[in-house]
């Protein structure tokens, strides 16, 4: 006999009641997604400013304050020491006094004029973010200087790790597209959305299934008509409409209290988070098939949490990875909607560009669910 | 006599790390219908692996077995829309109400919404639970946990209900309420009812009981013919002295079997007449006071220990032929 939609809403029912009743697991459904943004926003800053920094200024004329001028008020320096030789500067890097040392050579005036002023930036190597933010943020200022920029990465124990890059071309103009700001939360904030979303869904379908299990209401429930799918669907759906509720908070502090912008449609960006969801609701149904217990459960969810915070994408860029840890990360439904919410939210483009991303995630979800319900038997053992 | 419930060289058997496990090991029985079948026997029997293995909850490892003639593995869903089950522990959604419990269940088994009107207040009655209609099923007591339970499984009229310890862990008070709801129950609508019990007196409200031990039957008669089984009469007495005493008496001409009882023994013996005064002469000689040495009924506790301690000692021998 196939679906019956009495014994679905039934058992809509019945998930949706318990759900709402359980007061401490819905206040922990709802407030940990929000503690974990506010977290992510305001703690995970990619661009590093203040860098406390050693001047040495050997020149000492107008040019040499204007450029360390230039580069204080980018706020990403800050003098905290003046240094009388680039040994010295590096000394103080060595100690962990300063993060930074900005070498000027004498005559600069004059060599600007000339057009072949070079100044020496020494960052900390030990620190990565430090030396991007820095170099990058001391390159851009040089470029209006019209001078060539050496810098160097020091290891903290004191050797010279080589250039990271020599000089420049001070011809070399860039333009940031979609975000010209930089902003890194522009960055991070649509795939903050969708780590948040994919972690509470995975860990909340697997420890739905597997609490029944465990207490044994399974048994009684098995003992009914109640087909497998009936009742995967019967617990997915309510779980997928209070996950959409918080998806939509999210989103909506992410634009209006965090001032990301939303440039693509919102009607698509709902289809695909309904499609995310519920691949990610799959993928917690194939963890409730393996674990045993609520404890398992949780700890395989964490796992998987791990796995996407690192491979798909969200911070460390996935092309530069090596094969497996890849293919790992293409195994997550998070890796696809991260693409998917940057491309919707940041670029604000549509679906003739997002459609490859969006075809996996619909196939995901397909087979998970489906892997899910054959694996789910009608019998305990 | 028409058959309900039946099984023939049953055997399930789950794989543990330390080998295979015969849990249920080659049974057989059959229920009729309108009866009330009682499987008897201590924990760990395998009651519960027979109950689950007979309604398709678990996979029958060989043997046949079936319900109303639907087959346990093939027609599972045929079985679940006509048989009620209460499982051991109890396992109804705690954190729903009496009455949202009972909706559930009459909505999963396709009652319609008019029936449910009707038939849900007959049920909360039959189980005397209409005033906790808005109670969550987790806060009732141990014994209106099993009323609810059996009211839950009775909601689709089943012809069958199959009971797996339905009171355990409840006060004698609400295990005799539960056992007449299970006479009514069989008296008005003429359900066939399948209850595990380690109660041995729980047995004797049974038409028919079925002893179960190491996964098998050993016996399968009415409460009465199996005591009539057990060889010889019983008596009973308390010695001052219970390990002598015990020793005193055990191998004594006529006595086949020695059990104890609490701070009691009990001895069956091939004629009372005869033996009485020779134990009474056996104990003095070893200087163990006693009461008076009684003539007692068999129980089927008894019976039970009997009929094991036989099956124990012919062991061996029948599993060597077979």
């Amino acid at each position: 006999m196939p679906m019956r939609i009495q014994r679905l809403t039934a058992l809509i029912r019945k998930e949706t009641t318990q759900l709402l009743r359980d007061r401490r697991t819905l206040m922990f459904i709802i407030a940990l997604p929000l503690i974990e943004l506010f977290l992510f926003a305001y703690a995970v800053s990619l661009t590093v400013y203040h860098l406390p920094t050693a001047i040495v200024d050997q020149s000492h004329d107008s040019q040499s304050r204007a450029f360390i001028q230039a580069l204080v008020s980018s706020t990403y320096f800050d003098e905290t020491m003046v240094a009388g030789s680039e040994a010295e500067a590096q000394q103080a890097i060595d100690a962990g006094q300063v993060k930074a040392g900005v070498v000027i050579p004498p005559d600069f005036a004059a060599d600007i004029e000339r057009g072949d002023a070079n100044v020496l930036i020494l960052l900390d190597g030990s620190d990565s973010f430090s030396v991007q933010s820095g170099y990058s943020a001391a390159s851009s200022i040089a470029q209006s200087f019209s001078l060539s920029l050496t810098a160097e990465k020091v290891e903290r124990m004191g050797t010279a790790l080589g250039n990271i890059s020599g000089t420049p071309p001070i011809v070399t103009s860039t333009r940031v597209l979609y975000n010209p700001d930089m902003k890194d939360l522009w960055f991070i904030l649509p795939a903050i959305v969708g780590m948040i979303i994919q972690t509470l869904a995975v860990a909340q379908a697997a420890l739905i299934v597997v609490k029944d299990r465990e207490i044994g209401t399974m048994e009684q429930i098995l003992v009914t008509p109640v087909r497998p799918i009936e009742l995967i669907l019967g617990k997915m759906i309510p779980l997928l409409g209070i996950i959409l509720v918080i998806t939509a908070i999210i989103l909506g502090l992410g634009v209006f209290w965090f001032g990301v912008a939303f440039q693509g449609s919102l009607w698509l960006y709902f289809w695909l988070s309904l499609l995310f969801i519920g691949s990610s609701l799959g993928l917690g149904l194939l963890v409730s098939t393996v674990a045993k217990t609520q404890r398992q459960a949780q700890q395989i969810s964490m796992v998987i949490m791990l796995f996407s915070m690192l491979l798909s994408g969200i911070v460390y860029p996935r092309n530069a990875m090596p094969l497996i840890p890849q293919a790992i990360g293409d195994l997550l439904p998070l890796t696809y909607f991260i693409r998917l919410s940057r491309g919707i939210m940041t670029k604000g483009v549509g679906l003739t560009f997002l459609w490859q991303d969006a075809l996996v995630l619909v196939g995901y979800a397909v087979v998970v669910l489906l892997v899910a319900a054959a694996s789910f038997k009608k019998r305990l053992d | 006599m028409e058959i309900a419930i039946f099984a023939t060289d049953l055997v399930k058997t789950f794989r543990t790390r330390k080998g295979p496990l015969n849990a249920v090991d080659g049974l057989s029985l059959e229920v009729g219908r309108g009866e009330t079948y009682g499987l008897l026997g201590p924990d760990g029997a395998g009651k519960t692996t027979t109950t689950r293995v007979i309604l398709g909850l678990l996979t029958r490892t060989a043997g046949k077995s079936s319900i109303l003639g639907f087959d346990s593995m093939h027609d599972t869903y045929a079985i679940r829309e006509r048989v009620g089950y209460i499982a051991q522990q109890f396992v109804l959604p705690a954190d729903l109400t009496v009455i949202e419990n009972m909706r559930f269940f009459a909505s999963v088994q396709g009652m319609s919404p008019e029936m449910q009107e009707k038939r849900i207040p007959e049920l909360l009655s039959f189980a005397g639970l209409s005033d906790f209609t808005r109670r969550l099923a987790g806060q009732l007591s141990g014994g209106m946990k099993k009323k609810l339970a059996l009211a839950c499984s009775l909601i689709h009229e089943p012809q069958v209900v199959m009971l797996d310890e339905p009171t355990l862990g409840v006060d004698p008070v609400s295990r005799r309420e539960f056992w007449n709801l299970l006479g009514n129950l069989r008296a008005e609508k003429g359900v066939t009812i399948f209850v595990c019990t380690p109660y041995m007196d729980e047995a004797e409200r049974c038409n028919r009981v079925g002893l179960i031990y190491s996964g098998r039957l050993i016996a399968s008669d009415s409460p009465a013919a199996i005591k009539r089984q057990v060889k010889g009469h019983l008596l009973e007495l308390r010695p001052g002295r219970f390990v002598p005493a015990q020793a005193a008496v055990t191998g004594l001409p006529g006595v086949l079997e020695v059990q104890t009882y609490g701070d009691k023994l009990h001895l069956f013996v091939d004629n009372v007449a005869q033996r009485r005064p020779q134990i009474a002469a056996a104990l003095a000689a070893q200087d163990i006071s006693h009461d008076e040495i009684r003539e007692v009924e068999v129980r089927m506790e008894e019976a039970y220990i009997s009929l094991v301690h036989r099956r124990e000692q012919a062991g061996p021998e029948e599993r060597k032929a077979a």
